[in-house]
């Protein structure tokens, strides 16, 4: 016979899950912390006061007063508060934490992102505090005054390379995740703030070097072509060709050796805020195969959306709008609208705290979306799972920002070769049986352990054990 | 023919996705009292150290049981009725099987300390553990583990995680030395003292106290230590949890008796994971294997054995890895322990160890061929690893081909060099 305690078990665990379980004691800050986290708060404080039309609006003591506490407080809070820390996986308390968790911090924290956005695209007359506060840097680097979008630009920087140091020091320890985070900060700080700002010094059209077509959709749309073609000093000709080199040649034969990791983890911009300020929400994202589902339906929409948006504007360009008409200069209008400004701004960032970190990337993003289809059929990158070690613990799914169920491959054996896999790296850092590992093998033992591509796609609808 | 499943853990369900595989048209019900649906055991800790909630420790989705045709029953399975091949329940009706399979897996073991079923004193094994734990934690500043295993620390880890101080009570002169050998086993020491937990080794439980509400408040150790706790982990292994059918005709010995094909004793009732005593593997001593990997791979077979299929299991080359807090631990094959237990003909260790005391290597060989391989902070390539050993590599082999076997991340920085340079130094 069996005991009585287990007959007793009568538990939901289906509904009640199992609460947080009460701290011995909270961890208290110590003084450096205290002042570190004052300092924010400070800054903030000042940050408000110079909004308002004062002498020092417009100065450089200004701009330092205004943006110097907040960063350096924050930067140093998270030194301190993982600087004492055995290195490690740092997940403690994610679901109990109400911020991280869709708490109602964390509804706050959405709503104030999201309202943000909707304020820089649609309202940035009220930005204008902002604006001038930063003119200083502005006049410095591109030489002219800043604008609403020059703020956003430096706030944006500034945020990935705070939170970058973050994850500089939570992943003290995993060298691939240091690296990784150190690139993407790079990447925008350079090539995505600094590079296109000195551009406008010399009076060069200002470009990004580390977005392309179809992300950066209007870089092939004829208008900014011609834009750039008739560009004095041929830079701009130099552009166009960046631009086709990088949206045609290096998007297949890079994904092919190192997967899309290459781009969307390492050097995107909407990818590395997302793997800088969107960490601690990362894991957020919906792992359920009905989730997946609209994704491919969604991201592959947008994809064809935005091929057709400017085929459709070359077409009207090439016969001087005798076929199309108005079509294409609409269609294009609304994609901005639709996909440009609300799916990749406003939801794309402001739901970090709802949906994760990866909302825009995952759901949206046509050029991840061709990456993906290239890493999915034609590249030699895998995540491989290590023969039977797997012990189905979730680690892996959970902190997946893309929302894979990484597990549901492991746990059979098999290597993980999904379209969405941006490569970040972290289920191989939270695995605990030293199971994942991202690498490029050779193509031929790809799927060893692994489904045939097109078979895979038909299980997965037709959902094989 | 309907096969009925007592169990929902990853050997009833390894067995259950095996035979639907395998015989699309049988009806398959899994029965558990202790859950609606199957969950990961090793997420225990997480859910509780808040890494993930309880629907994350599921490894399918709900939907995946009626999408493929496997009824999942919440009940408790009070006695097995073989005769008439029919099983009482303790709230539901009588369930006809034609083919049954028991994978009740294992039970904390309970060694006869005074003052044991005080509250507050648990082991951690299932979700009554877990629900147990979290309640038990209200208040409590500090707790001690008895036992030195790899339950003992997952449980330190997820109360040092909540800020409860944590003793160890270990009875061997270093952690787990009974399964790892005695440098590996001092890093262990190690570590849980640079993570802030206490542990007294070579150190017994000898009584636990409780207050006038029955709740511990103490314990004292067999050096005559007294130490204040609201939680007693206990944690000193498991044992095969065949509650079910003892005193019954299924023979049992310390689990239940099975083949090498998961048959017990009776007609169409099989046995496999945790509970189950394996017999007839060849020399002379039964094996209980109660790892999660033995666990999945023992349910797949006894599936295959239920569907027909002339399944012989093989354990094949032995693997385990597990998690010191932040210390990763690899094993392939055989290596012994710190008593040296098990008896390997003419066994050579070569072994390497960084400075830094988070990195180090271990080959066992006996002149000629490799045996085993542990590591710790080092991820090494299953493939490769059972590969060396099934085909007997020699350890020359393996240390010109050492750099094969790692898999550790991208960019991680690579010891094999500094390793294959020390351990051939050791060979000469």
């Amino acid at each position: 016979m069996i005991d009585a305690r287990t007959l007793d078990h009568q538990y939901d665990e289906e509904n009640l899950g199992f609460p947080e379980p009460p701290k011995a004691e909270e961890r208290k800050l110590d003084i450096w912390e205290k002042l570190s986290l004052s300092l924010v708060g400070l800054g903030v404080l000042i940050f408000i006061v110079l909004l308002f039309n004062t002498p020092l609006r417009g100065t450089w003591l200004g701009f330092i007063l205004a943006f110097a506490p907040m960063v350096a407080g924050g930067a140093l809070y998270f030194w301190l508060s993982y600087k004492n820390t055995v290195p490690g996986i740092k997940n403690d308390g994610n679901f109990y934490k109400n911020i991280t968790s869709r708490g109602s911090l964390g509804w706050v924290a959405g709503i104030l992102m999201t309202g943000f956005y909707i304020v820089l695209y649609w309202w940035p007359q009220y930005l204008e505090g902002g604006v001038r506060l930063v003119d200083p840097s502005s006049y410095a680097i591109s030489g002219a005054p800043a604008t609403h979008w020059f703020l956003y630009g430096f706030i944006y920087t500034l945020a990935l390379i705070v939170f970058g140091i973050r994850m500089l020091m939570r992943y003290r320890g995993n060298r691939y995740q240091q690296i990784r985070t150190l690139s993407v900060m790079f990447f925008q700080l350079g090539f995505a703030f600094i590079l296109p700002n000195v551009l406008m010094l010399f009076n060069q059209p200002e470009y990004y070097f580390s977005y392309f077509w179809p992300l950066k959709y209007d870089y092939l749309f004829p208008g900014t072509v011609s834009y750039l073609a008739n560009s004095p000093g041929g830079f701009g000709v130099f552009f166009i060709f960046w631009g086709l080199v990088m949206s045609f040649l290096a998007v297949p034969v890079l994904t092919y050796f190192f997967g899309k990791r290459w781009y969307c983890s390492w050097v995107c911009g909407c990818g590395g805020l997302a793997e800088t300020l969107g960490d601690p929400w990362r894991q957020l994202s919906d792992k359920s195969l009905k989730a997946w589902r609209i994704e491919r339906w969604m991201i592959h929409s947008v994809l064809v959306l935005i091929v057709i948006v400017t085929a459709s504007l070359w077409i009207n360009s090439v016969t001087q709008g005798k076929v199309l008409g108005e079509f294409s200069g609409g269609a294009a209008k609304w994609y901005g609208f639709f996909i440009g400004a609300i799916f990749s701004g406003v939801v794309g960032v402001g739901f970090y705290p709802l949906m994760g970190s990866r909302v825009w990337c995952r759901f949206g993003c046509p050029l991840a979306a061709t990456l993906g289809i290239f890493q999915r059929y034609f590249s030699k990158f895998r995540i491989t799972t290590n023969g039977g070690q797997c012990m189905s613990c979730g680690n892996c799914s959970t902190y997946c920002e893309m929302g894979i169920d990484v597990r549901a491959y492991a746990q059979k054996g098999k290597n993980i070769i999904r379209a969405s896999c941006v490569g970040c790296g972290v289920c191989s850092a939270v695995c605990p049986s030293g199971v994942l590992k991202l690498e490029g093998g050779s193509f031929k033992d790809r799927y060893k352990g692994a489904d045939k591509p097109v078979q895979a796609f038909i299980d997965s609808i037709k959902h094989v054990p | 023919m309907h096969v009925a499943i007592i169990g929902n853990g990853i050997t009833g369900v390894s067995a259950a996705i095996r035979i639907r595989q395998l015989k699309p048209d049988w009806k398959i019900t899994m029965i558990s009292g202790e859950s609606d649906f199957h969950f990961s055991r090793p997420s225990l800790m997480y859910i509780y150290m808040g890494h993930m909630r309880y629907r994350e420790a599921k490894p399918y989705e709900n939907s995946f049981w009626e999408r493929n045709d496997i009824g999942l029953l919440r009940d408790w399975v009070l006695e097995i009725d073989s005769g008439a091949k029919r099983l009482l329940m303790h709230s539901s009706d009588l369930i006809y099987y034609d083919k049954l399979l028991i994978a009740t897996g294992s039970k904390s073991n309970k060694l006869g300390w005074p003052g044991q079923d005080l509250k507050g004193v648990q082991g951690l094994y299932d979700l009554m553990d877990l629900r147990e734990l979290h309640e038990n934690s209200e208040g409590v500043k500090s707790a001690v583990i008895v036992g030195g295993g790899l339950i003992g620390i997952e449980l330190g880890e997820m109360l040092h995680s909540r800020g409860i101080h944590v003793t160890f009570l270990v009875r061997e002169d270093s952690y787990w030395d009974n399964v790892l050998p005695a440098e590996e086993s001092a890093l262990i020491n190690g570590l849980i003292e640079q993570e802030g937990m206490e542990l007294r080794l070579g150190t017994e439980l000898k009584e636990i106290f409780g207050d006038r509400s029955g709740r511990v408040r103490g314990v004292e150790t067999s050096t005559g230590e007294l130490i204040d706790c609201g939680i007693v982990g206990l944690t000193a292994g498991v044992s095969p949890n065949i509650d079910l059918v003892r005193d019954h005709e299924i023979p049992t010995g310390r689990g239940v008796l099975v083949d090498s094909g998961f048959r017990t004793g009776v007609e169409d009732i099989y046995s496999a994971g945790d509970c189950a005593e394996i017999v007839t593997l060849g020399d002379g001593r039964n094996l209980i294997q109660q790892v999660w990997y033995t666990g999945k791979m023992q349910g797949k077979a006894a599936g295959e054995s239920i569907s027909g299929l002339d399944t012989t299991y093989e354990p094949g080359v032995w693997y385990n890895s597990a998690k010191f807090v932040n210390l990763e631990y690899q094993i392939y094959g055989t290596v012994n322990n710190a008593q040296g237990t098990l008896e390997i003909k003419d066994e050579q260790n070569l072994y390497w160890e960084h400075p830094n005391k988070k990195h180090a290597l271990r080959l066992v060989h006996d002149g000629s061929k490799i045996l085993g391989i542990n590591t710790m902070g080092l991820r090494y390539r299953h493939r490769v690893c059972e590969f060396w050993i099934k085909e007997k590599r020699s350890v020359g082999y393996v240390l010109d081909n050492l750099k094969e076997a790692n898999f550790d991340p991208e960019f991680f920085r690579r010891y094999e060099s500094e390793i294959v340079g020390n351990l051939k130094e050791q060979q000469t």
